[in-house]
């Protein structure tokens, strides 16, 4: 059956491979101007999604574990703990808060120090099923911080990532993320900016030109 | 986003208020780190670090060297005991000597007031006190005041007694400073032979009868008895300051509150503290020891961070 195009463009956006294509969509910014990538009615879409897709891979999440990692992949960490548990009913999911400050490979790199955040982990990963959650993969540097960091906490099973923009093209490291949320195409100069309602006061996703 | 003030942590008269934040901060993390089951960041890989001891120490040399194997870094320690120091090399060849072997960073002690700021203005590496002679020794007031913060909340506001020999310490000094720099109110107390003159002219109040210090305090600072620096009598016998300084259970049972008991290490047992005090829930001797590392490694790796 031939699908007509505002269909196909729904099936894709569930399956959120349906990029944002910079080339046509940066030449309308205005320089320093922002550019919505998704409202907070999408956010809350793409997150209940993440989270059914989490639950076929996890179920009960008995042997899982959900590692936000600092500062703000916490936020979306604790967006799917909550939707997981008050709407589809897992009892008993255990989740922590990375810090990967001193596992960077930029230290003494920078002009500026490196400040940490709290790391809570009050649970041993060993032989656990590990999610780590971000907000953004961009250069994949973080990642690789956080794949040894949470060795400090034990030996997991396996190791998943989940992040909520996957900005391709740009990875300095051979690193995807297992669950997305939507993939974006941008430029270097240009930043994606994640708001949350408890932080910033609103939920959005901004791209924002230099 | 912030860094310290200083390029060497060379005393506690050189920091700011915000400096002294910053490290506690910063030592928060380390804490959360050395509790885990592995205990150990890659920050310092690249850093080599010189642990040079002029003088005697367990327990600082230790808590260095621990927390400069905690953060990775590559470390060497020298003894002038067992050095060419004996057959007559001066300082400053001493230490860039083990320099041109490509080190970062120096943890010094030395007997002598200043040693620390001297080297820092002939060599370049960063240095770290790590106590000179009867000057500073501005790690241990750093985890003392920590150690406050962590029992109390806060130290701005804290009435913090430093009791015994006031004259030899590096530890009052260093700790003096801090209170200062962080809004306690200090006092110091003890034979009027080991105060120094002038001592109200750093904003602290003299007291010379233990009792009424400890009334008015929440925390005591024993400072322990420098045998070795004591070159002449300055009290009659051990026995008759601890009969006038020192603490025990039932002094502190009679007080009309719970206040806290610190001492940098050793303890003489039995002179200025007796046992029963020093292993009681009031006393936090062991958190101080604790402590000590996580902000050893907050200041390295402050510090570090400044190295290019």
């Amino acid at each position: 059956m031939a699908l007509i195009p505002w269909q196909s463009i729904l099936i894709q956006n569930y399956l959120g491979r349906i990029p944002y294509f910079c080339p046509s969509k940066v030449s309308m910014l205005k320089p320093m101007g922002q550019k919505v990538l998704l409202s907070s009615k999408e956010i809350n879409i793409i997150l209940h999604r993440l989270a059914c897709q989490l639950l076929e891979n996890h179920l009960d999440f008995k042997n899982t574990v959900l590692i936000g990692l600092q500062p703000r992949g916490t936020y979306v960490a604790q967006r799917l703990y909550k939707i997981l548990k008050e709407e589809y009913g897992v009892k008993h999911i255990e989740i922590g808060f990375l810090d990967i400050t001193f596992y960077r490979d930029d230290f003494r790199r920078g002009d500026k120090t490196l400040s940490a955040t709290e790391t809570t982990i009050d649970f041993l990963v060993e032989d656990k099923k590990v999610v780590l959650i971000d907000d953004v993969l961009y250069t994949g540097r973080s990642i690789r911080a956080a794949l040894t960091a949470i060795q400090s906490f034990g030996r997991p099973s396996e190791i998943e990532l989940l992040t909520l923009i996957d900005r391709r093209f740009s990875r300095h490291l051979p690193i995807q993320p297992n669950y997305r949320g939507r993939q974006v195409d941008a430029i270097n100069d240009e930043k994606v900016k994640v708001l949350w309602q408890e932080n910033d006061g609103e939920d959005a996703i901004y791209l924002v030109g230099r | 986003m912030s860094e310290l003030s200083v390029r060497h942590l060379l005393g506690i008269k050189y920091l700011n208020e915000a400096d002294i934040e910053l490290i506690f901060e910063t030592a928060d993390n380390f804490k959360e780190v050395i509790n885990r089951p592995i205990k150990k960041v890659p920050s310092l890989r690249d850093i080599t670090i010189a642990n040079i001891f002029f003088e005697s120490s367990t327990r600082t040399k230790l808590s260095f060297e621990l927390a400069e194997k905690r953060l990775s870094a590559d470390v060497i320690n020298f003894s002038a005991s067992q050095s060419s120091v004996k057959k007559g090399e001066t300082l400053i060849d001493t230490v860039n000597n083990i320099l041109s072997m490509k080190v970062d960073m120096v943890v010094m002690r030395h007997p002598n007031p200043g040693a620390g700021i001297f080297l820092s203005k002939h060599v370049e590496a960063a240095i770290i006190n790590a106590g000179d002679g009867a000057h500073e020794h501005p790690t241990q007031a750093l985890l003392d005041s920590y150690s406050i913060r962590e029992k109390l909340g806060d130290v701005a506001g804290k009435k913090v007694v430093i009791v015994g020999d006031i004259l030899h310490s590096r530890v009052a000094l260093s700790n003096i400073f801090a209170l200062k720099l962080q809004g306690a109110q200090v006092k110091v107390c003890g034979p009027g032979t080991l105060l120094p003159k002038y001592i109200e002219s750093l904003g602290v109040e003299v007291e010379t009868d233990l009792r009424t210090a400890l009334d008015w305090c929440d925390v005591a600072n024993m400072l322990r008895i420098q045998k070795e620096r004591l070159d002449i009598s300055y009290f009659p016998t051990t026995r008759e300051y601890t009969q006038q300084f020192g603490v025990n259970k039932a002094l502190l049972d009679d007080l009309d509150k719970e206040i806290v008991i610190m001492h940098p290490g050793p303890i003489n047992r039995g002179v200025e503290i007796t046992s029963d005090v020093a292993d009681s829930k009031q006393s936090i001797i062991l958190n101080q020891v604790e402590n000590g590392v996580a902000i050893r490694m907050a200041v390295m790796y402050l510090l570090a961070s400044k190295i290019k």
